[in-house]
Order: C-alpha cells, then structure tokens, then sequence
C-alpha cells in the first residue's frame, strides 16, 4: 500500500515537473529551434517573401561566394572587430585595475564607466551623431582649437567605420570591465605578497602573475566580443544607413537589406546560415577552451 | 601619508576618466537645455545659459512619441511579466525536481542561446506572420499578416527566456535538499512547495531577470523594425528613428526625445545597480 502511495506521488512529481517546463521548451523549440532548419530550407529556394518558394539547390551559396558584395562586407565586419576588440580589452582591464580597489565611493566610479553598456543602443547612436556632426558637433570644435580643419566623421567613407568603432569601444568597455573586475578578485593576494617579498615590483608583478591568470576570461572575453561585433547591425543602421558608399554596411546589414528590402529571402538565408555557422563555430570553441580549463584545476 | 596620496591621485585620475566616460551624456542633457540660439553658437557654451524647456515639450508633441512611448513600456512590461512567471517555474524545475530527459531537456535549452538572431531572424518573421488564427490568417496561417503590428509579436524574441531559466536555476541549486523534503513530508504537493516556499525565497533572482528582461526588451531595434509597419505600433526605439530623419538637422528635440528614451533605463539602474552587474557575471561564468 505505503510503496504504491510513494508510487504515485513520485509518479505527479514528474508530471508537474514536465509541466513546470513544458511553456518554455515549447515556446523554444518553435521559435529557436525550428527556425535553423526552417532556414536551412529556405536557404535553397529563391522565397521571396510571398509567392510560394521555388528549390534552387545551391544556387543562392553560390550567388553569394562568387559575388564581392558578400566578401566585402565579411570583411568589413572583421576590420570592425579587429579595431574593436582589442582596445576594448587593454581600456577595460585597465579600468578594472583602478577600481578593483576598496576606496569609499568606488561604486560611483564603476556604475559611471558601466552607464554607456545599459544605454540603448539606438540612443548612443544618435548622441554620438550629434558629438560627430561636421558643422556644429563639439568634436570638430574642440579639433579646431588646435586648428584640425573639420573632420567629416561619418560623412566620408574613410572615417565612417572608425568613428563607429569608437563609439562601439565607449559603449562596451564598462561590460568587461566587470568580467576582468571579477577575474581579478579570483586571484588569490597570497601570490602577490610572495612576490613582492621575493622583491617583485608591481610591474612585473602583473605580466607574472596577473596576466597569466587571466588567461581564460581573456579568452571568454575574446569569443563573446567576436560573436557579438560579427553581429553588428543597430548602430551601423542609425548612424550612416550602411554609407557612404557601402563603407559601413557589416554583414548584419548585409543580411537585414537582402532579406527585408528586397525581399530574397532565400538569398538572405543562405547569407545568414554562413554567418551562423562561423558563429557557432567560436561558441563551441569557446565552450571547450573552457572545459579544458575546468579539466586543469 | 604616502597612503593618503597614492588615494587622492587614483581619485584623481578616476574623476577625468569618468568625466570622459560620461561626457556624451552630459553633452545630450546640455544640448536639449538649450535654447536654438546657443545651441549652435560657435564657440559652443559647454552649459546652458539660459535653460528651456522647448525641446522636451516639442519631442513630447511630436506626433506618436507618447504611443511610442507607451508602446514601449507595454511589450517591455508584458515580456516582464511573461518571463518572471515561466521562468521561475521552469528554472525550479531543473534545478529542484527529478524527471526523465531532465539533462537533455536542459541541454537543448542551452544550446538555443548560442544560435544567432540573424539565423532565427526570417523564419521566425514567417513565423510571426503566418500564425493560425490571428490577424485575418485562416487555419493554416494564409491570407492576413498573423502577428505583424501585434503587441503579441513584438514579445516574441524576449519571452521564455533561456537566460531566465538559467539564473534561476541557478539561484534555486544553492537552496539545501532538506528545505523541500521537509516540505513534502508535510504533504505539500511540488505546486504548493513552489508558490509558498521557493517563490518568496527567489526575489533576487526574479528581481535580476527582471531587470535583465526589461532593458533587453526596451533596447530591442532590429526585431521590431522587420515586424512593425503600422506607425501606432512602433516602439521607441524606432519612434527615435523616425526622429532622427524628420528633426535631420534639429538637434534639440532629437536630444531631449534621447534623453526621454534613456529615463527609464536609467532609473533601475540606479535603484538597481548590483543587479546589473550580477548578470554580466552570470553570463560569464556559466
């Protein structure tokens, strides 16, 4: 009697358990997961949107690797990643060194320097339009004070992607900081006064101890820079629409304009299942640097 | 001594770099502030000399901001509501109950996270557009536009969060196993054991997503711009754009319609801060 009781409330567990994750799993697998191989599908017809799609085989992949708009924004968006990521790593571990310290008021400091991340995205975009502007930004003025003629910064194909980069460096660093923040509270203070009684000085003292330490949340902050400036699209959109001359329109654009202005969708998904692809690729490389690492300790 | 001096400099140098850091949005608040006048002036007056409110009363009557606005704070607002709910539910299950396919169930669940929008992004406009039922579709999702132009639409990339089920999971696995035997012993069934002992006990963590739902919801552009067509249904975000090309040149109201889109944002950041900084964590340690 007693066991069949234990039975059959063992036996309701697992029915609420499975319907205290059913809304959510259902909900994802719709929405996240049927998506891949919807557009998987699509990505071999020529669907345009509303009349129903035609199987092309591989002609949308090979449309786009034989034409240079596909190279060129994938390269654009690596430049862009390139110019990024790496200032934004040396800014934001330097910020973590500051405020990685026990003054009163230091939690002023970081919600200041933490402020851009949480600001959206199309709000920054605008007010660094307005920083940016050719006639009447304060950039240019302060630049004409040491008598730089005015530097059209998101009017000239040369200057828009940097001036972007900036903007997108301003706003991510406050992010990183955080992470180093906590990587560098991981590290024990035993190391640091070992070394400082065998006569270590704080500069050597970072590129022995510090940096090594470091090492997985570089590569943690790495990946998930990659991923997300590959991604890029919000920013580019609202500030120069993929201009001048196609010198800002990243992959992300790239997909958005194929896909929704002139409709080939097909097209778009093709582009897009690339993009995925080398996207996942550095997640799951992400994933395994960091098991190999939770293998080591 | 040299204690004090090594202290006042770091202070000293935190204060420019954060003057930097945070000049953009100062130069935002002092734009809008200006009267037309000063706010082209060369040379530029760094404050305002004589302050108005012309330009918040101006981007407020622009027609739209306010259904923007309020648009805004709906898809937010029901996204919030959606996730605290089916989240919290679902993350007690994986971290608090024994079921078969529990692992993989959770597998599948996190590997959605590392798929990128741009994948999901044209099905998942089919998608919207051709659910059953809704928005002049027959049964089998032809002939209207579904969920385009649709509050129920706008919510569809923030609700059921992934990452909500995460953090609380994570939160409900650090609870002892003998709080919810206890519970049971008593003959408590699994829904009341939730509702009145781990429901109350998860307020940080539903506090942290919803804060992290909130501000993902609100900063959203791309989604609602592929799925919205209908002016009275866009969100801020675009509301802001479509700013932007009708006041091209007219900075103040573009600044103060700005500064009236980060408001919100940033008063739960400042009554909120930790939270904030709890889910960039979260995020990073996995």
């Amino acid at each position: 009697m007693r066991k069949i009781m234990k039975f059959t409330v063992k036996k309701k567990m697992v029915l609420t358990a499975y319907l205290f994750i059913l809304p959510v799993l259902a909900f994802n697998l719709l929405f996240r997961v049927a998506p891949i191989f919807m557009s998987l599908n699509l990505s071999f017809t020529d669907y345009d949107g509303f009349t129903s799609p035609n199987f092309v085989g591989f002609e949308n992949y090979l449309n786009l690797f034989s034409q240079s708009e596909f190279w060129q924004s994938m390269l654009r968006t690596f430049q862009f990643a390139f110019e990024v990521i790496p200032l934004n790593m040396i800014i934001s571990l330097f910020l973590a060194l500051i405020v990685n310290d026990k003054i009163k008021g230091m939690g002023f400091f970081r919600a200041a320097f933490y402020l851009p991340v949480i600001t959206p995205m199309v709000a920054v975009s605008i007010i660094w339009m307005w920083i940016y502007d050719p006639q009447a930004g304060i950039l240019n003025y302060f630049l004409s004070l040491f008598s730089i003629p005015p530097v059209r910064f998101l009017q000239d194909p040369s200057n828009a992607m940097h001036s972007v980069a900036i903007m997108r460096i301003w706003r991510g660093v406050g992010w990183n900081m955080i992470i180093y923040l906590a990587g560098l509270q991981g590290i024990s203070q035993n190391l640091y006064e070992a070394a400082s009684i065998d006569g270590a000085n704080k500069f050597r003292q970072f590129f022995k101890i510090t940096m090594p330490l470091l090492k997985p949340v570089h590569v943690y902050v790495v990946t998930v820079a990659i991923i997300s400036t590959l991604q890029t699209f919000t920013e580019m959109y609202v500030m120069t629409s993929g201009g001048p001359l196609e010198s800002t329109t990243t992959i992300g654009v790239l997909i958005y304009r194929a896909a929704f202005d002139y409709m080939k969708m097909g097209y778009a998904s093709a582009m897009s299942f690339v993009l995925g692809i080398i996207i996942m690729l550095l997640s799951l490389f992400n994933l395994l640097i960091n098991k190999k690492g939770d293998d080591m300790n | 001594m040299r204690r004090r001096k090594r202290i006042a400099m770091k202070i000293i140098l935190l204060s420019i770099i954060a003057l930097i850091m945070s000049f953009p949005f100062l130069w935002m608040t002092f734009s809008s502030l200006k009267p037309n006048s000063e706010l082209f002036s060369i040379p530029p007056s760094v404050f305002p000399e004589n302050i108005t409110s012309q330009h918040y009363s101006d981007a407020i009557n622009t027609p739209g901001f306010m259904r923007y606005f309020l648009n805004s704070i709906t898809v937010a607002l029901i996204s919030v509501s959606v996730n605290l709910v089916f989240c919290s539910l679902a993350g007690y299950a994986f971290a608090r109950m024994q079921f078969p396919f529990k692992n993989l169930c959770f597998i599948i669940l996190l590997s959605t996270m590392m798929i990128p929008v741009q994948v999901t992004l044209i099905p998942t406009f089919i998608l919207v557009k051709s659910f059953p039922l809704v928005g002049g579709n027959d049964i089998f999702g032809n002939g209207g536009t579904g969920l385009l132009n649709s509050y129920a639409g706008l919510v569809i990339p923030h609700i059921m969060s992934v990452f909500g089920v995460f953090i609380m999971r994570q939160f409900y696995s650090q609870f002892p196993k003998e709080l919810s035997e206890a519970a049971r012993i008593d003959g408590a069934s699994e829904v009341r054991i939730f509702i009145s002992v781990f429901l109350p006990l998860g307020k940080p963590a539903l506090s942290t997503l919803a804060i992290f739902t909130f501000t993902q919801t609100w900063d959203d552009f791309l989604w609602p711009l592929i799925i919205t067509s209908d002016n009275s249904m866009r969100t801020l975000q675009l509301g802001l754009e479509v700013f932007k090309t009708r006041y091209s040149a007219d900075w103040g109201p573009l600044m103060a319609g700005t500064a009236i889109s980060i408001v919100p944002v940033l008063i739960i950041f400042i009554f909120a801060q930790k939270h904030f900084t709890q889910t960039a964590l979260t995020s990073g340690i996995k």
